[in-house]
């Protein structure tokens, strides 16, 4: 079969990464909670344990303070531990081994011990699994220095920036959503379904790219945001508004440029983000235009991110909260009335 | 087993090289820090974690240890470090913030690195036990020498990362040996006030490891009790948990005015000086004489003068290299 039509879901995109990189390289190893037999909960490590063994892909106890922390030593002896924290929402039991150990030790040891771990975690909600399943916090983690975050929004760049993650010397936060997983009990956003090449390849962090090509308006979105975009803009066409849609694809470190360059071609900015509205990636990239160059936006930006209010339960509620392509419809249409 | 001589020799040194070492920096850190005592004056700014009197708990369990076995400690890491055999001229240097330290001065004295000995430290409490079980998992994936060992104080088995890594570790028989350096006091809390037992090595059969207190703040005894803990490690039989009563002649942080202390306590600790005791018990048992002592104690002198010297002369890197190692 030629690999352009080999579709794979996220989950076995995150999967196939991994397995490659256990088979060229015996450092690499897996462990969280579920991530073994039961392939984890999200489908990302599924067949991993038939094929590497209990050693390598370790289920751990309900223990994250310690597990982070072994993550720690391990990469800093010479490991490469790919660590599952399965819901991002868990990440208050074990931060200080995440932001006061992996992120800065190699600064701490002025360069002399590195720490190549890669933290996956899901992310998102939109299926009514309350306000401690179901946040993003891409900008906490984006906050604090010394980590790279990546958010892949399709098979193709999960499974090249899951690879690129591994082989990264850096500590590496990988944030998937859990509705572009392609598992069957949690709704999946079809799009992000996509031809996956066999061998193995690298999409490379720190590199943005523009996924729909316009002139009127930038859209600036990662992870689900990007499919809520893309719609958008199909909507946004039928109605003569044409937009660049850019996929941030990486949080840390931001591509700056690419979303400059767009918003110089469009002059209007228009940010997605499914994350708690304020201090966080939204008003990050609204600066990173406007500090460098206020003159270029031909009317004020506008953000379609999360209030800020824990995420509720009820169905009504929580969809009203939501991002959506409607909301970003009209943000577009006021970005550009002017 | 007991320590030999020699052993014991080696253990005396580390105790005197760390003694005088801190001493050196107690006057240093002073500097600029008189008349009104501001904690950001002077050549060494910032908190200052002194380990005078805990130096039986490094020596004791390091005397076991080579250069590839792993270290994590704590946030009053000298002796520890100085056991470990960290480069005692980088470490000063560090602890001064110069270019010429560890970490460039982006680490200071709470947070030293020598990939060279495999010894880290770090700032807050119950943070080193966690990576300690990694190097170990890692050794142990490898099918590399070496054990790890990971000092902290009884503050720190009431964190919840001394639970969790204690069961991991057995879980998974790893060959870390968990070092509690017990000094009776978080910050001005006192351990009975805190803790729910009245010794923390009963915590280890809750799971399954060995736990052994070691009573006195004796480098010879504290040596027996770590080389069976290490010897269990080595030979693939897991992890256990070294309980070790010891005393910290200082305060919490320098600036401490320990008003907390019971009356008397200080004096009555300072009688039982572990250095002073050890070397008296060495010379009476004839394990050290008074020409080795006063050799070693020149040895010592002259190491820390030079340690301390480099620090001074060194020069500070530039500020805006400050931006310089975020990432690998």
């Amino acid at each position: 079969m030629p690999t352009k039509d080999r579709k794979l879901t996220v989950a076995r995109a995150m999967a196939e990464a991994i397995s490659q990189e256990m088979r060229l390289d015996e450092r690499v190893f897996v462990m969280g909670e579920d991530v073994g037999p039961l392939g984890g909960v999200f489908g990302n490590t599924r067949g991993l344990f038939e094929e590497f063994g209990a050693e390598r892909v370790r289920d751990t106890p309900i223990s994250e303070t310690a597990f982070m922390g072994a993550a720690v030593g391990a990469a800093a002896d010479g490991m490469r531990p790919i660590v599952e924290l399965m819901f991002v929402d868990f990440f208050g039991v074990c931060f200080d081994a995440i932001y006061n150990l992996m992120a800065k030790n190699t600064y701490f040891s002025g360069g002399n011990v590195n720490v190549p771990a890669v933290i996956m975690t899901s992310t998102g909600g939109g299926y009514s699994d309350g306000g401690q399943h179901s946040q993003c916090l891409y900008g906490t983690f984006a906050h604090l220095p010394g980590m790279k975050v990546v958010v892949p929004s399709n098979a193709f760049d999960a499974k090249g920036m899951m690879t690129a993650a591994i082989r990264d010397d850096s500590p590496v936060i990988y944030m998937f959503h859990k509705g572009l997983q392609g598992m069957g009990w949690l709704g999946t956003e079809a799009g992000a379904t996509v031809n996956v090449p066999e061998e193995e390849y690298t999409v490379n962090i720190g590199k943005a790219a523009t996924v729909s090509e316009g002139e009127d308006v930038t859209i600036v979105s990662l992870g689900m945001g990007v499919h809520h975009s893309l719609r958008a803009a199909a909507l946004l066409y039928e109605q003569g508004v044409s937009a660049d849609v850019i996929d941030l694809r990486t949080l840390v470190p931001l591509d700056r440029d690419h979303i400059f360059n767009s918003v110089k071609k469009t002059g209007r900015l228009v940010v997605v983000d499914e994350d708690y509205q304020s201090y966080g990636v939204s008003g990050e990239i609204i600066a990173s235009v406007v500090e460098r160059d206020i003159s270029i936006l031909r009317a004020p930006p506008q953000r379609v991110a999360y209030p800020d209010i824990p995420i509720p339960f009820a169905h009504h509620m929580e969809q009203w909260a939501l991002p959506n392509a409607e909301k970003i419809v009209r943000a577009c249409l006021r970005a550009t009335s002017n | 087993m007991n320590p030999t001589p020699e052993q014991k020799q080696w253990m005396y040194r580390h105790m005197l090289v760390s003694r005088l070492f801190e001493e050196t920096i107690e006057k240093i850190y002073l500097e600029g820090k008189t008349p009104v005592f501001n904690m950001a004056n002077g050549p060494i700014p910032g908190e200052m974690h002194l380990s005078n009197g805990q130096e039986p708990c490094a020596v004791g369990v390091c005397a076991h240890l080579n250069k590839e076995d792993v270290v994590t400690a704590t946030h009053r890491p000298h002796h520890q470090a100085i056991a470990k055999g960290v480069d005692l001229k980088r470490m000063a240097a560090e602890i001064f913030g110069k270019e010429t330290g560890l970490s460039g001065g982006r680490g200071g004295h709470m947070h030293l690195f020598d990939a060279d000995v495999n010894f880290s430290c770090s700032g807050i409490v119950g943070q080193g036990l966690g990576p300690a079980v990694g190097a170990a998992l890692s050794r142990k994936m490898q099918n590399k020498a070496g054990v790890a060992v990971s000092f902290f104080g009884e503050g720190a088995a009431n964190q919840g990362a001394f639970h969790e890594s204690l069961n991991l570790a057995a879980v998974w028989k790893l060959p870390v040996i968990f070092v509690i350096e017990d000094n009776a006091w978080g910050i001005s809390v006192a351990k009975e006030t805190a803790t729910a037992v009245d010794r923390n090595a009963v915590r280890a059969a809750a799971y399954d490891m060995p736990g052994v207190y070691v009573p006195g703040n004796d480098p010879d005894a504290i040596f027996v009790a770590a080389g069976e803990a290490i010897s269990r490690a080595r030979a693939g039989e897991g992890p256990s948990l070294l309980d070790i009563e010891t005393y910290r002649l200082a305060g919490h942080f320098m600036g401490d005015a320990e008003a907390y202390r019971p009356e008397g306590e200080k004096e009555d600790l300072l009688r039982k000086d572990p250095i002073l005791v050890y070397e008296k018990a060495l010379l009476a048992s004839g394990d050290l004489s008074e020409s080795d002592n006063s050799d070693l104690k020149e040895h010592a002198k002259r190491e820390v003068d030079e340690a301390i010297q480099f620090a001074r002369e060194s020069q500070f890197a530039s500020p805006a290299s400050a931006l310089d190692h975020v990432f690998a």
